[in-house]
């Protein structure tokens, strides 16, 4: 199996682009990459998408086949593209997919792109469609909605480890900070405890600012072998580790609702591959699809022991400074959640901090980020491990 | 051959509203109503109930109360307010008690009394053998147009019986019916509510069925009032059991268990199968009970039923009648509006 | 959800009727055709479940989907059913009313339509079990 690197990382602004399509941001982002890289393009040989409900959101599925055309590849060169789809992860996963084809030898220059489009329907629709991501059968059918399901997870949490309201808030507020230094973050506003604790009630206990936006973006990555790297770019990401996992796609069918089973296998997996520990790890760009679910993926992930993340929180361990920056580019929460381009965008985030371009956000001496992908509740997890230095 | 009930069940939704929060919507004097209808609240169902809801738990208490669900052959469902103009509120029952495929069941409908209706057809069912045990259902969740007087007491409510051959609480010595074609009330196809005659409701309406029906079943039974320990009739309010009991030389103490319309409403189909679970709730060994139901169009159907020694063992297998009447949940007129879906949220 | 998809479920959402391994004793809710622990060797077969159960976690909803509007506020919760397996259901009291570790028992409500002229999804749903 051999190393990959990232060559190339594109990413639109984040937020709502009421004049933009599907396939215009998509593009953006791509091209976006294929500058950054150093490409023409003709080098590409293959596309992963990641994209979680085109069919929900634009009515469009397919989208494989629609990228590929739009940004040049369908016509001429019929490059392979496949739409790669696990929820909110399904970005993640492209890139996974992505270095797995180029580890393989199976392809040289893979393009991982992630997409969502989602201001195009009601907001009822996008909570429906955002519902799907669960068991729509047991869940979704008796009316669970994505808050309602992670608001069980807080609430439990609160009452099991004593995490309260305002650790909850925390979360938001170091987010909303971090966003203030990303110029694609959809929100770039300083919030406070109360903004969150006093901000309409969305499921209980969550306000609307304890949950992430609705958001159109689009961001996208180009993966090549680590040894050939350097012909691209001066400025080479590599990956070090990828791990993947799953759990029960109900909430209610975990082992424990406070713990994403997923999100503790995959993070194993990438540490292990990376050879790695939690303690190695500069900064990580976690899910935080909600304020607990930043909670539970310090966590799981394991820079802080079960129970005190909320804790650790609100005491800025999790920003600069403190043991680890977490979401440095703002999070789902400020920075924007187009779901099925939130895994790749993470990506990004880490290939400025690696290369040291992240301006105001920078982490100093940053040599090794994570991201953390979940989709749904936690039924999948994507995890990687990036470097600016080659695998030792 | 005896036919009897071997089990009984009754459903009533927590929530009320007051004769005066009705009538503070409509400028009307509530005491008026209160006084001429005799009824201070009625029931209200919840947001997700209906008829299907309310006739599966009055059947869950029949079973409760130890009916064997797996020896039911036929179900049918009395009620005006059935969820489907077209498909049968019986089988969600069945489906959702775990009746039997091999089985018969139908939907009635005879304004008020479908319930007592589903009585006689299962006791003519089982009489003939076709089924072991049938259970007959009068359920509703009753329509009133706003601001109409119906509004006062349309209710929401509901009780199941399963009559069979043997195994009984209660002997049903006899049932007769007195029929007519009267149009006092009536709700057309596609209408959602019903309209009425007003005051020809009364006398050519009520009284001349449930008076013809009970004067029929005391002759032909050779009875008097006196013979029997409760009487139950239809309750379209408080004032017309009343004055039907009073006329026929019943008492008010004799009517009393079984008169829940004052404190729940009029529940329709529901009504006098109601007032005959409430009455089964409190009777003893031996007690005979008088029912006569109505249903405008119009009939009546009566029933002469005498209590067996199995009634103690059942009782206090399920929630009564009158506990649920006081388990009671006191809503505005908005959300009143709101649980009746008169809010359309339709975008 | 089509009429097929729903009516499939319909022993399972009226009545409870989940499944059972017969290899390990583990019980299902929502039902599962293969046992995840036993896997080939598992045996299902139906369980009739009893519908009294506990209150896990919760959270009352305040912006439903599209279909829910009408009925908001309603407060969602996971159930553990005394048989063992957990199910997420609907818990019909005030908000303030519901606690963890609340006893529960099922009552059959309606979940949902298929808009007004549509089909009408009946299930299960608990309320506060006083006993």
């Amino acid at each position: 199996m051999r190393d990959v690197a990232i060559i190339g990382a594109g990413c639109t602004r984040f937020g709502e682009m009421w004049e933009r399509s599907f396939r215009d941001i998509v593009v953006e982002a791509g091209v976006q990459a294929i500058v950054d890289a150093q490409l023409s393009g003709d080098e590409i040989e293959a596309m992963y998408v990641g994209n979680m409900s085109g069919g929900m959101f634009v009515s469009q599925e397919h989208t494989g086949s629609l990228i590929a055309d739009f940004t040049g590849m369908a016509q001429e060169k019929h490059i392979p593209a496949t739409r790669v789809e696990a929820a909110c992860a399904s970005g993640g996963l492209a890139l996974r997919h992505a270095i797995m084809s180029v580890a393989s030898g199976y392809h040289d220059v893979v393009v991982a792109a992630g997409v969502e489009k989602m201001t195009d329907v009601e907001t009822g629709v996008t909570v429906d469609a955002l519902a799907s991501a669960a068991d729509r059968e047991w869940e979704g059918f008796v009316g669970a909605t994505f808050p309602a399901l992670y608001a069980m997870i807080a609430r439990l949490h609160m009452h099991r480890y004593g995490t309260t309201r305002e650790q909850l808030a925390s979360v938001a507020v170091k987010n909303h900070r971090h966003a203030l230094h990303n110029a694609r973050a959809q929100f770039r506003n300083e919030i406070t405890i109360d903004t969150v604790t006093n901000a309409s009630m969305v499921s209980d206990p969550f306000t609307l600012f304890d949950c992430s936006p609705i958001t159109d973006g689009a961001a996208a990555v180009i993966v090549a072998p680590a040894d050939k790297a350097r012909e691209y770019t001066d400025s080479p990401v590599y990956v070090l580790g990828s791990g993947q996992a799953t759990d029960t796609i109900s909430l209610h069918s975990r082992k424990d609702i406070c713990t994403l089973g997923a999100s503790v296998a995959a993070g194993k997996r990438a540490y292990e591959m990376a050879h790695v520990t939690p303690r190695d790890i500069d900064l990580v760009e976690v899910h935080d699809c909600f304020t607990i679910a930043e909670i539970l993926a310090i966590e799981d992930l394991g820079f802080f022991k079960k129970g005190t993340g909320g804790k650790a929180t609100l005491n800025g361990e999790t920003t600069y400074g403190g043991k680890i920056p977490v979401n440095t580019s703002g999070g789902l929460k400020a920075c924007g959640h187009p779901v099925g381009a939130t895994g790749i965008k993470q990506a990004v985030e880490c290939v400025e901090q690696l290369r040291g371009v992240a301006g105001k956000r920078q982490v100093e001496g940053a040599e090794i980020a994570m991201t953390h992908n979940v989709g749904g509740t936690g039924g999948t997890a994507v995890c990687h491990i990036f470097s600016n230095a080659r695998r030792k | 051959m005896k036919l009897g009930i071997s089990a009984y069940g009754a459903y009533v939704p927590r929530y009320r509203i007051k004769v005066d929060e009705i009538a503070k919507v409509w400028g009307d004097d509530a005491d008026d109503y209160k006084n001429g209808l005799m009824v201070t609240e009625k029931s209200v169902p919840d947001m997700d109930e209906d008829t299907a809801t309310i006739a599966v738990e009055a059947a869950r208490n029949a079973i409760l109360r130890g009916a064997d669900p797996k020896k039911i052959g036929a179900i049918y469902v009395g009620s005006e307010s059935h969820p489907y103009a077209v498909k049968p509120t019986a089988t969600i029952v069945a489906a959702a008690i775990g009746a039997p495929n091999r089985m018969t069941a139908a939907d009635y409908e005879f304004a008020c009394k479908a319930g007592t209706a589903a009585v006689q057809t299962c006791m003519g069912v089982v009489a003939a053998g076709i089924a072991e045990t049938g259970m007959a259902i009068g359920a509703d969740v009753s329509q009133g147009a706003p601001g109409d007087a119906l509004e006062y007491t349309a209710a929401a409510g509901g009780a199941a019986f399963v009559i069979s051959k043997e195994n009984h609480i209660a002997v049903i010595n006899h049932t007769c019916s007195f029929t007519t074609d009267t149009p006092d009330f009536w709700r057309r196809e596609g209408a959602d509510y019903p309209r009425h005659g007003g005051r020809f409701t009364g006398e050519p309406g009520y009284f001349k069925h449930v008076l013809s029906a009970s004067k029929m079943m005391l002759e032909h039974q050779g009875t008097k009032p006196s013979d029997y320990a409760y009487a139950v009739f239809h309750q379209p309010n408080g004032k017309f059991p009343s004055r039907a009991a009073q006329t026929l030389g019943f008492t008010k103490e004799q009517i009393k268990p079984g008169l829940t319309c004052p404190k729940m409403g009029n529940t329709y189909s529901g009504a006098s199968m109601v007032g005959l679970a409430a009455t089964l709730d409190i009777a003893k060994p031996g007690d005979r009970i008088f029912v006569t139901s109505f249903g405008s169009g119009a009939g009546s159907d009566s029933f002469d039923i005498t209590v067996t020694d199995r009634i103690t063992e059942v009782q206090d297998k399920a929630t009564k009648v009158w506990d649920y009447i006081r388990d009671a949940k006191y809503i505005d007129y908005a959300t009143y509006a709101k649980h009746k879906g008169k809010i359309n949220v339709d975008s | 959800m089509s009429v097929p998809r729903f009516w499939r479920e319909i022993p399972a959402r009226y009545n409870l009727i989940g499944t059972k391994c017969e290899t390990c004793g583990t019980h299902y809710f929502p039902p599962r055709r293969l046992c995840p622990k036993c896997r080939r060797q598992g045996k299902i077969v139906e369980h009739q479940f009893k519908g009294t159960g506990e209150v896990v976690t919760y959270s009352t909803v305040y912006t439903p989907g599209e279909s829910w509007i009408g009925s908001k506020p309603y407060t969602l919760a996971i159930i553990k059913l005394d048989e063992g397996p957990m199910m997420t259901s609907q818990v019909i009291c005030e908000p303030s009313e519901v606690k963890i570790g609340m006893r529960v028992k099922r009552v059959f409500r309606k979940i949902g339509q298929d808009g007004e002229k549509g089909m009408i999804h009946y299930g299960t749903k608990f309320v506060p079990d006083k006993k």
